[in-house]
């Protein structure tokens, strides 16, 4: 390795603990989330430079991208509750959680053991007995999804994937229980009505769209899948909603809800319909990978850009005035 | 002989990209007001990515991708434009005054 690659490598690694640090010392909450952003991306060009273009993709669209604007959005939401009505401009939220030396120690003591034993076994892995990287190999050459990541998670990861889907269906259903109003009217006046914020989305959607499908089919071959496809349209579907272009008629009716649901309802009803055929549950009948595979993630794709989206449609309740 | 002026050329549009993001960066923490740290950061993007585009696009040897490269700086314009005119006008509708020289 070079040693301009060594240098960045550092660096990246450098940051990490630090930017990880900073984030969770800042009072500020939008400091926070800003610091959170910067993370995810110093975190993708980690996993860029580990050569996994796959997580890479995904923690950039998911982790910094999404996320950061479901933070970015809720301090927006929380700054204006504590604003009121009055002319004052709101004050930036800030985290007001006591932090005394015992509550650090009930934190830092079994972080630190975890990080310990973590390292511990890495270092002390016995030298693995059965070469799984050549098996995977050769199966992925029998298999008819020829992205090793794509095949990997497919082939044998299934249950992976498939409580990934279920986890973010819950955490869509704990939103909407959360009795968070609906986001409608929340955008400022001048960027709502803005015609170069509403030029901006006309450009962007086609393009956004034909990435997100090309994401979802690039996924069998080369890095891609359901996951990074599904954030890209979910994006498009946050800016919409955002700039009210979708909330109106994106309520909680139950074609939504069957759209957020669709993707795990598909994913268990091929998974038992393979049990039924070959014996185990996910465990594909052989001949049928491929388009039970793509079926899978077109349909994961649909549910994950849904549920995205519908995560943007709520913001937190206005404060109740109590004495001020 | 072509092969190494296309490296000086890259070498050149590469560090003159980056010469653009640090002007930016020290722009952006130098500044006085939201205004002038938007105006700092939207050279950087535009010109700073550009040229490291341009120096990268002549190194790639496939159309294809220095097309998509391209394309990429292109989005990054209309975006960064974008958002550059979203945050001053909500900043200036917010009341944030524009800085003045004593």
């Amino acid at each position: 390795m070079s040693f301009a690659g060594l240098a960045l490598d550092g660096l990246l690694a450098l940051s990490l603990p630090i930017l990880a640090w900073r984030t969770l010392a800042a009072r500020d909450l939008y400091r926070a989330a800003i610091l959170f952003i910067t993370f995810g991306v110093i975190l993708a060009l980690a996993w860029a430079r580990l050569g996994a273009p796959d997580i890479a993709l995904a923690e950039a669209a998911i982790g910094a991208g999404i996320t950061g604007a479901l933070l970015l959005n809720t301090v927006g939401g929380l700054s204006r509750r504590n604003g009121g009505d009055d002319d004052e401009r709101p004050d930036e939220p800030t985290d007001r959680v006591g932090r005394p030396w015992t509550t650090r120690l009930a934190v830092a003591i079994p972080v630190t053991i975890l990080a310990v034993g973590l390292g511990w076994a890495v270092l002390s892995l016995p030298a693995p007995t059965v070469d799984m990287p050549s098996l995977v190999g050769e199966a992925i050459a029998e298999g008819e999804v020829s992205h090793p990541i794509t095949a990997v998670l497919l082939d044998y990861r299934s249950y992976d994937t498939f409580l990934e889907i279920g986890v973010l269906l819950l955490a869509a259903l704990c939103v909407w229980s959360l009795g968070l109003s609906a986001v409608r009217g929340e955008a400022p006046e001048a960027v709502a009505k803005s015609p170069v914020l509403a030029g901006f989305v006309r450009l962007l959607a086609p393009a956004m769209v034909v990435s997100g499908v090309y994401l979802l089919w690039a996924g069998t071959s080369q890095p891609g899948g359901a996951f990074q496809a599904g954030a890209v349209l979910g994006a498009l579907g946050v800016v919409m909603v955002l700039t009210g272009l979708l909330a109106p008629s994106l309520g909680r009716g139950s074609i939504i809800r069957a759209g957020l649901a669709l993707g795990f309802s598909v994913f268990l009803l091929v998974g038992v319909a393979a049990m039924l055929a070959t014996g185990g549950f996910l465990e594909y009948p052989a001949g049928f990978e491929y388009g039970l595979i793509l079926a899978i993630e077109f349909f994961l794709t649909f549910s994950i850009a849904l549920t995205l989206t519908a995560l943007f449609t709520t913001v937190p309740p206005r404060e109740k005035k109590e004495g001020a | 002989m072509i092969s190494s002026l296309v490296n000086i050329a890259s070498i050149l549009f590469v560090v003159a990209g980056a010469f653009f993001f640090l002007a930016g960066t020290v722009g952006l923490l130098r500044f006085p007001d939201v205004y002038t740290r938007l105006h700092s950061l939207t050279k950087a993007d535009n010109t700073g990515l550009g040229l490291v585009v341009v120096g990268l696009a002549i190194q790639s040897g496939s159309v294809l991708a220095a097309l998509k490269m391209i394309l990429a700086w292109l989005f990054v314009l209309v975006s960064g434009a974008t958002a550059a005119h979203l945050i001053s006008t909500t900043a200036l509708k917010g009341g944030i005054r524009v800085w003045r020289k004593e």
